[in-house]
């Protein structure tokens, strides 16, 4: 692969897995928490955080020689909440039913650290082709952890995925993975599992080398 | 942005600057946002009409045409858009021009924020004939069923409104004016009540004058 490209391909990689948003940084966890209750909800939360991630990364990137430093996060906070009031419109247009499911959490997209944090970090001082491929790869951990949370929560807790309902009518559901301690409960867990993975590999890669340096 | 010169210094910037990049961010994303809220407003309007049109025909049944009124000066009169408030009500005309009865908007504080319903009231019966929730924000999975869970939905389908609507324990209903509640979800369940309530002693003093007026001049 080339270079730039497999540098492209690192910055994608790292957003959806290395560096997840939510499963390593810990990042963005007001709608983590509140709007994933169903898989439906954390699909249309994730595509919204999505389009503004992506939509603000390349203005804060190509107009980054043009903001003085001093009202830098002034003028992210104009761009994004531009991006985010056009989503809440276009949401409110286009699927009312899921406008009124997430409620007030779309305006908060504003105040999600998440996007703030890629344009101090991240957008500001690259390319705007890396910027992109920055934006894309952490708006799509991020999708992919509200997900994964929204899915474990909808199925325990409604017996249903996407609203196809998957056990038998005997299935009791546990109401408790809907309501906010679900939430926390599942997101711990999920943690928790993730860096069990993480060291697993780490592990897996020191046995590695320590058997490489046995072998010479 | 693209007044000022692309210099990269280490020079403070002037205020001016300062003042005058932010005031142009200010301006383009106002523009922005104005154009997007002025393209998805006649959508947004339009659905918002149709799902109280929706609702009537639901809470109402029979009804084939609608006519918003609201009160003034001790009478009720046609108005050419329903309100979204409480101060207008729909009267609903089946297939032969016939008064079917009221749609009546309520709304008040549920377990977590305001909640908003209409429900159709045949004002000679003296009966609730209809409920459907407008706008809610209950917990999901327990008080989101007093619009989820047909059951209870179903308790205002012949709710006899003497001498007053009262939420019951679930399972003990015994007079046409109860409501079973929601195991769980009692706040709201009894919310919902208490809302239907509040607009039935505002409105029905002011109908029962109307009908009552209406039948002297018949005569």
């Amino acid at each position: 692969m080339p270079k730039s490209k497999q540098d492209a391909y690192q910055e994608f990689i790292k957003g959806l897995w290395r560096d997840n948003p939510v499963f390593v940084q810990v990042l963005g966890m007001c709608p983590m928490l509140a709007v994933t209750n169903s898989a439906e909800n954390a699909l249309a939360m994730g595509g919204a955080t999505f389009f503004v991630l992506v939509a603000s990364s390349f203005f804060v990137a190509s107009l980054q020689r043009w903001i003085p430093k001093q009202v830098r996060i002034s003028t992210y906070i104009i761009i994004i909440a531009t991006f985010v009031t056009v989503t809440d419109f276009t949401l409110e247009a286009l699927v009312p039913r899921l406008h009124k499911e997430l409620g007030a959490f779309i305006p908060l997209i504003v105040a999600n650290c998440m996007i703030l944090g890629r344009q101090e970090a991240f957008a500001s001082r690259n390319s705007v082709r890396l910027a992109v491929v920055d934006a894309l790869g952490m708006a799509s951990g991020f999708l992919f952890a509200l997900l994964a949370l929204g899915s474990v929560r909808e199925i325990l807790g409604e017996g249903r995925l996407l609203g196809m309902d998957l056990f038998s009518p005997d299935f009791e559901p546990w109401v408790i993975m809907i309501l906010p301690p679900g939430g926390f409960l599942t997101l711990g867990l999920l943690l928790l599992f993730f860096n069990w993975l993480r060291e697993r590999k780490e592990r897996l890669v020191e046995r590695l080398d320590a058997w490489e340096a046995q072998g010479q | 942005m693209k007044t000022a010169p692309p210099t990269v210094s280490n020079a403070e910037p002037s205020s001016a600057r300062l003042i005058a990049t932010l005031g142009l961010a200010g301006l383009l994303s106002g523009l922005i946002i104005v154009t997007v809220f002025e393209a998805t407003l006649p959508t947004i309007t339009a659905h918002k009409a149709e799902m109280l049109r929706q609702a009537v025909f639901k809470v109402l049944p029979g009804t084939v045409s609608l006519q918003p009124l609201t009160y003034k000066d001790g009478q009720l009169v046609p108005v050419d858009k329903a309100e979204k408030d409480e101060e207008s009500i729909l009267a609903g005309y089946g297939a032969d021009g016939r008064l079917i009865g009221y749609a009546i908007p309520g709304a008040g504080p549920g377990f977590q924020d305001i909640i908003r319903l209409l429900y159709g009231y045949l004002p000679e019966e003296r009966r609730v004939v209809g409920m459907e929730i407008l706008e809610s924000r209950e917990t999901p999975g327990l008080g989101d069923k007093i619009y989820k869970d047909a059951n209870f939905v179903a308790n205002f389908d012949a709710l006899s409104i003497d001498p007053q609507i009262v939420a019951v324990k679930k399972g003990t209903k015994t007079a046409a004016h109860q409501v079973d509640a929601i195991t769980g979800a009692t706040i709201s369940s009894k919310a919902v009540v208490r809302i239907i309530n509040e607009a039935n002693t505002r409105w029905l003093p002011r109908l029962n004058k109307v009908i009552d007026e209406g039948f002297k001049q018949s005569r």
